[in-house]
């Protein structure tokens, strides 16, 4: 025999076998990558069970806080994460506890509908508005009485609180600071067009969370105007539709979003509101009027709520929506909030029902084992990577829409089609520079006027040039 | 100026020096920074490193540059072509490639873990392993590997065979119509039964529960108790056949030239088409992409995909018809043998290069790569094993062995050191070391696999089944940037320039007063689409001119630029004087 040398594979199953049935399964690795054939094709299909999946889970509804009346205003809790409180039309205020999704508390706080509800800054009280023209405070210590209430002698429809001292705005008929401690409001940023203060009732107002003494408002002669408490310094930009709700993105204190009664969502980036890059992003979706919008605590995101009954979320720098959660039995939806965990969202609408639906439609609810956690990881790099291949990209995108929807989608396609060849003709048969393009972005900005608050009031006409009238508005 | 860069070139010499003086090893030398002691009679040694050295020397072991090459996912993304403009995007880019530069160096680490080595085999000097049989081997190795070389007497000849791909268990077909499959390892019999028919070919579906078999007329399917499961008239005549287990694909090739590939997760056909190359018995699948390569009389070998009914390559092999083709499973290369006597090695990926040729003393019938790239051939009843078959080493075989009857088919056992032969006589296995890879994933394919193991495998294999529309010879095609081709960009260019007039669809409003008469309505419509179309033929003969006018220009600038000093006495051109003019 000639052998100098042999070495047969030759394994011995025990080393690759488990020892007892309750010991796991023993699983030898080598990642060679002839061993591993097709990889790229293999973790395409991956991705495109992803996506499918993704789509099976997709069931974003939770669960509804019944009331008695159409919900009309929403808030959050200011100490409690997984308590809210809600409006009815009816004067109802109710606190409810979204993980029982019990009802804890209710008082008929106003006679008429609550416009807002607010939590105060300090965690331990919260404001509401009616349409009784009286603003109260109650206490988080389920008393049946406000601890106190201002009398006004306009209507009011919204207020905001200031983050640090002990201050609020409210909106109305007219704009006022008020301070906490005195009944009588401090300052007036009445504003009017015409001169008649009706045309200039506002319609919302919010606070900047991070830069504190700046707020906005939206009025009814389709205005959006900037304030500062300490400097009263104002920018007013008329827009060609309403604006009926505004948020701060709580992250880029910059960016100001507001909600438009032209079924768009407008991000104004507030440092460019002179010139013309002070429309960061025109968000596109809902077929009819914008009513109410919230902010993720991300800034990442928002949602809003719509007369379409339906509600969008839409991510900051995206023009189109992420996702559009609507509900058979769901009407015109008007508040809508984000959860401070950045896991719900709740919209209040007018069939007498607050939805609870989740932030992520096919996100799993629950603790996460750690497997289940890694393959979600890993599912979404993958979505990643290939999200932009067409077939992924069909599936990720498509949503089942109600047919009204549908067809509202369809009809204003046609409209902006029509609108589009009319100023294309035009265009052709004009002067060349007759008829400019205007970018989209741009369109429903009719200017700015740079004026500081008078209550005299002074005609659009005067102030095309930009006069200054240097008048003082009249404290209160 | 001169003589402050001067010194400073000095200065910088000077330093270099004496950065080569300070990195000369020191440490190597014995007197300065090792100690020695003697104790209890043995002497330690204890080195000691100097701060430098240490920082040197800190953390993880450097990864051998060749074994990071075996690991590696490709050149990566180049980050000039990306430009400076997009630094969010290039930033990304980077972080992306250090991922996968980091994933490839982890796996190259991984190395070090595999338990078990290769096969061996070395004669003494002045013999050669070519002389040692398989009686010799199977009295040097241990008792469990010997039992793995066994002969089987089969009477219903001649036979086909395949191992699964877990190498575990193994199907017998025979010509009279015996079937068999059973678990080689432990000779555990799963089935045997005699299905009154041919038997052309037989094939192992993605586990050993299901196998195909090719028989008179129709492919039938078994289950491993031996119960026909399907009988797929759609696949008649066939004299070969493949599963693809990635795709979940029966391929089949068939006496009247039908090629023809079936989804057996859903039992539909995927596409049957004529090859038009007549009877194909040749035919083997490239693991590395599922391209099928057939091998014709008339000396070619042609590559066939779903997507295509035409052969997507076809290469002129050999003078006189091919008699066998087979792929290594990394795919990198392909061997096939002829009716010329030559077996000839080419490289896969770039098809027509042939790398190796070795005559043989007869027409090898059979040719098959092992894991580790041996190449076994057969030459009637005669099975010889090359080694180094690619890198032109294999003057001499390394393994010889006499069959009883000629060899009809024969496979290496994947994760062993076994060669499989079936013959007119029965079935045989051969211990060949160094045939196979021994250390297995087995996530992939496990030969010890449980129960719950394969039907655990069997649905995470179903639910990552590759669509067949990906299979191409590159495949890796599905992960990188779709770049247009020279023949798409020429076919945009072409369509620029030979535009044609678009159909214009106006039909004309109704107007009162004797306005929308047939002919007064023609005339409407005729100057609208007339107008429109002049507009449009207009704009695209001024871009049709710009993008001619680009290229003249290029022209002549290329034209312009050889300029030499002797042009100054040229005439110069008349366009000029009129522009200074």
């Amino acid at each position: 025999m000639s052998i100098k040398k042999i070495n047969v594979i030759s394994r011995n199953p025990d080393q690759y076998l488990r020892e007892t049935k309750r010991d796991i399964h023993k699983v030898q690795r080598n990642y060679d990558p002839d061993l591993h054939p097709f990889e790229a094709a293999r973790e395409y299909k991956l991705a495109l069970n992803a996506v499918k999946l993704e789509k099976v889970f997709a069931k974003p509804f939770i669960g509804s806080l019944t009331h008695t009346e159409e919900v009309s205003a929403i808030s959050r809790h200011p100490s409690r994460l997984s308590c809210i409180f809600t409006g009815t039309v009816d004067g109802e205020v109710l606190l409810w506890d979204i993980a029982t999704q019990k009802r804890q508390w209710q008082v008929q706080g106003h006679n008429g509908k609550v416009w807002c509800i607010v939590g105060a800054p300090d965690g331990n009280s919260f404001f509401t508005v009616g349409n009784d023209k009286t603003i109260k405070r109650w206490s988080l210590e389920d008393s049946d009485l406000p601890i106190d209430t201002w009398l006004c002698d306009t209507m009011v429809t919204g207020l905001t609180h200031h983050r640090y001292r002990q201050e609020f705005v409210t909106c109305g008929q007219r704009m006022l600071l008020w301070d906490v401690g005195t009944k009588a409001p401090k300052t007036s940023y009445d504003w009017t067009t015409t001169g008649d203060r009706s045309d200039a009732t506002t319609t919302c107002v919010k606070f900047s969370p991070v830069q504190a003494d700046v707020f906005a408002s939206g009025d009814h002669s389709n205005n959006l105007v900037l304030y500062d408490t300490r400097a009263r310094e104002v920018k007013k930009l008329k827009m060609s539709m309403r604006i009926n709700s505004l948020a701060w993105n709580p992250m880029e204190a910059f960016i100001l979003t507001a909600a438009s009664e032209d079924y768009n969502v407008y991000s104004f980036d507030i440092r460019n509101f002179d010139n013309k890059s002070r429309v960061v992003c025109v968000h596109e979706g809902h077929t009819s009027a914008v009513t109410d919008i919230d902010y993720a605590p991300t800034g990442r995101e928002f949602c809003t709520a719509s007369f379409d009954k339906s509600i969008r979320i839409f991510r900051t720098t995206e023009a189109h929506s992420r996702d559009v959660y609507h509900g058979k039995r769901m009407f015109r939806v008007n508040c809508v909030l984000w959860s401070t965990d950045n896991k719900y969202i709740l919209s209040g609408s007018s069939d007498h029902n607050v939805r609870i639906w989740k932030a992520q439609a096919s996100e799993k609810m629950g603790i996460l084992a750690p497997r289940e956690k890694a393959a979600k990881n890993y599912n979404e790099e993958l979505k990643n990577k290939f999200g932009h291949f067409p077939e992924l990209r069909r599936i990720g995108h498509h949503r089942h829409l109600p047919k009204h929807i549908y067809n509202a989608k369809k009809e204003h396609r046609a409209i902006k089609d029509a609108q589009a060849r009319k100023e294309a003709n035009r265009r052709i048969h004009s002067r060349p520079g007759a008829v400019p393009f205007i970018p989209f972005k741009h369109r429903s900005v009719v200017g700015l006027q740079d004026e500081i608050p008078s209550t005299s009031g002074f005609s659009p006409d005067q102030s095309g040039g930009g006069d200054e009238d240097d008048e003082e508005e009249d404290d209160m | 100026m001169g003589r402050g860069g001067g010194s400073s070139n000095n200065n910088n010499s000077h330093w270099n020096q004496q950065q080569q003086h300070k990195f000369k090893p020191k440490w190597m030398k014995p007197e300065s920074n090792v100690k020695r002691e003697e104790k209890d009679g043995v002497t330690v040694t204890e080195y000691t490193l100097s701060r430098r050295q240490l920082k040197r020397y800190a953390g993880r072991k450097v990864v051998d540059p060749k074994l990071l090459q075996k690991y590696s996912k490709g050149e990566g993304v180049v980050q000039k072509r990306y430009g400076r403009k997009n630094s969010i995007l290039r930033h990304k880019m980077k972080k992306k490639e250090e991922k996968i530069h980091q994933a490839e160096e982890e796996a190259a680490r991984t190395e070090t873990l595999l338990t078990e080595s290769s096969g061996v085999l070395e004669a003494e000097e002045g013999t050669y392993t070519a002389h040692i049989t398989q009686k010799d081997i199977r009295n040097a190795v241990d008792i469990t590997t010997a039992a793995k070389g066994f002969d089987l007497q089969l009477p219903f000849g001649p036979y086909k065979m395949r191992f699964t791909p877990n190498g575990r268990h193994l199907v017998l077909g025979g010509r009279k119509g015996h079937l068999a499959s059973f678990d080689w390892v432990t000779k555990k019999l799963h089935t045997e039964i005699n299905v009154m028919e041919s038997i052309h070919d037989v094939c192992w579906l993605h586990t050993e529960q299901m196998m195909a078999a090719a028989q008179k007329e129709w492919v039938y399917i078994y289950d491993n108790q031996g119960t026909e499961i399907h009988c797929l008239k759609k696949l008649d005549r066939v004299l070969k056949l493949e599963f693809l287990p990635y795709h979940f694909l029966l391929c089949t090739s068939s006496e009247s030239g039908f090629l023809s590939w079936l989804d057996i997760t859903l039992g539909k056909e995927v596409i049957q088409f004529p090859t038009r190359k007549g009877r194909i018995e040749i035919m083997c699948q490239n693991p590395y992409n599922a391209v099928l390569c057939c091998g014709h009389a008339k000396g070619t070998v042609t590559m066939w995909t779903p997507n295509k009914k035409e052969a997507v390559m076809t290469v002129l092999c050999h003078p006189r018809p091919v008699k066998a083709i087979d792929v290594d499973p990394s795919g990198r290369y392909m061997a096939t043998t002829g009716l010329d006597r030559m077996v000839k090695i080419w490289d896969a990926r770039n098809m027509g290069e042939q790398l190796q040729s070795y005559l043989l003393p007869h027409g090898a019938m059979n040719v098959k790569f092992s894991q580790k790239n041996l190449l076994a051939v057969s030459l009637g009843n005669v099975v010889e094993v090359f080694k180094d078959v690619i890198s032109g080493g294999a003057s001499k075989s390394y393994m010889t062995h006499k069959a009883d009857g000629i060899v009809t088919d024969m496979q290496f056992c994947p994760y062993e050191d076994i060669l499989g032969i079936a013959t007119y006589k029965g079935y045989s296995s051969l211990i060949i070391p160094g045939a196979g890879e021994p250390n297995f994933d087995a996530l992939e394919s496990n030969p010890y696999m449980s129960l719950s193991g394969r039907r655990e495998a069997e649905v995470k294999a179903v639910l990552t089944k590759v669509p067949s529309n990906l299979i191409t010879l590159d495949p890796f095609t599905i992960g990188q940037v779709d770049v247009p081709t020279l023949q798409e960009k020429v076919d945009a260019k072409a369509k620029l320039i030979h535009v044609k007039k678009p159909e214009i669809d106006f039909t004309p409003r109704y107007r009162m007063k004797g306005k929308s008469g047939s002919a007064q309505k023609f005339k409407r419509k005729q100057k609208v689409k007339e107008g429109q179309q002049r507009e449009y033929l207009k704009a695209a003969m001024e871009q049709r001119d710009t993008l001619l006018s680009d290229t003249t220009d290029n022209n002549t600038k290329q034209e312009d630029k050889p300029s030499e000093v002797l042009d100054r006495f040229k005439p110069k051109k008349k366009v000029q004087k009129k522009t200074e003019f």
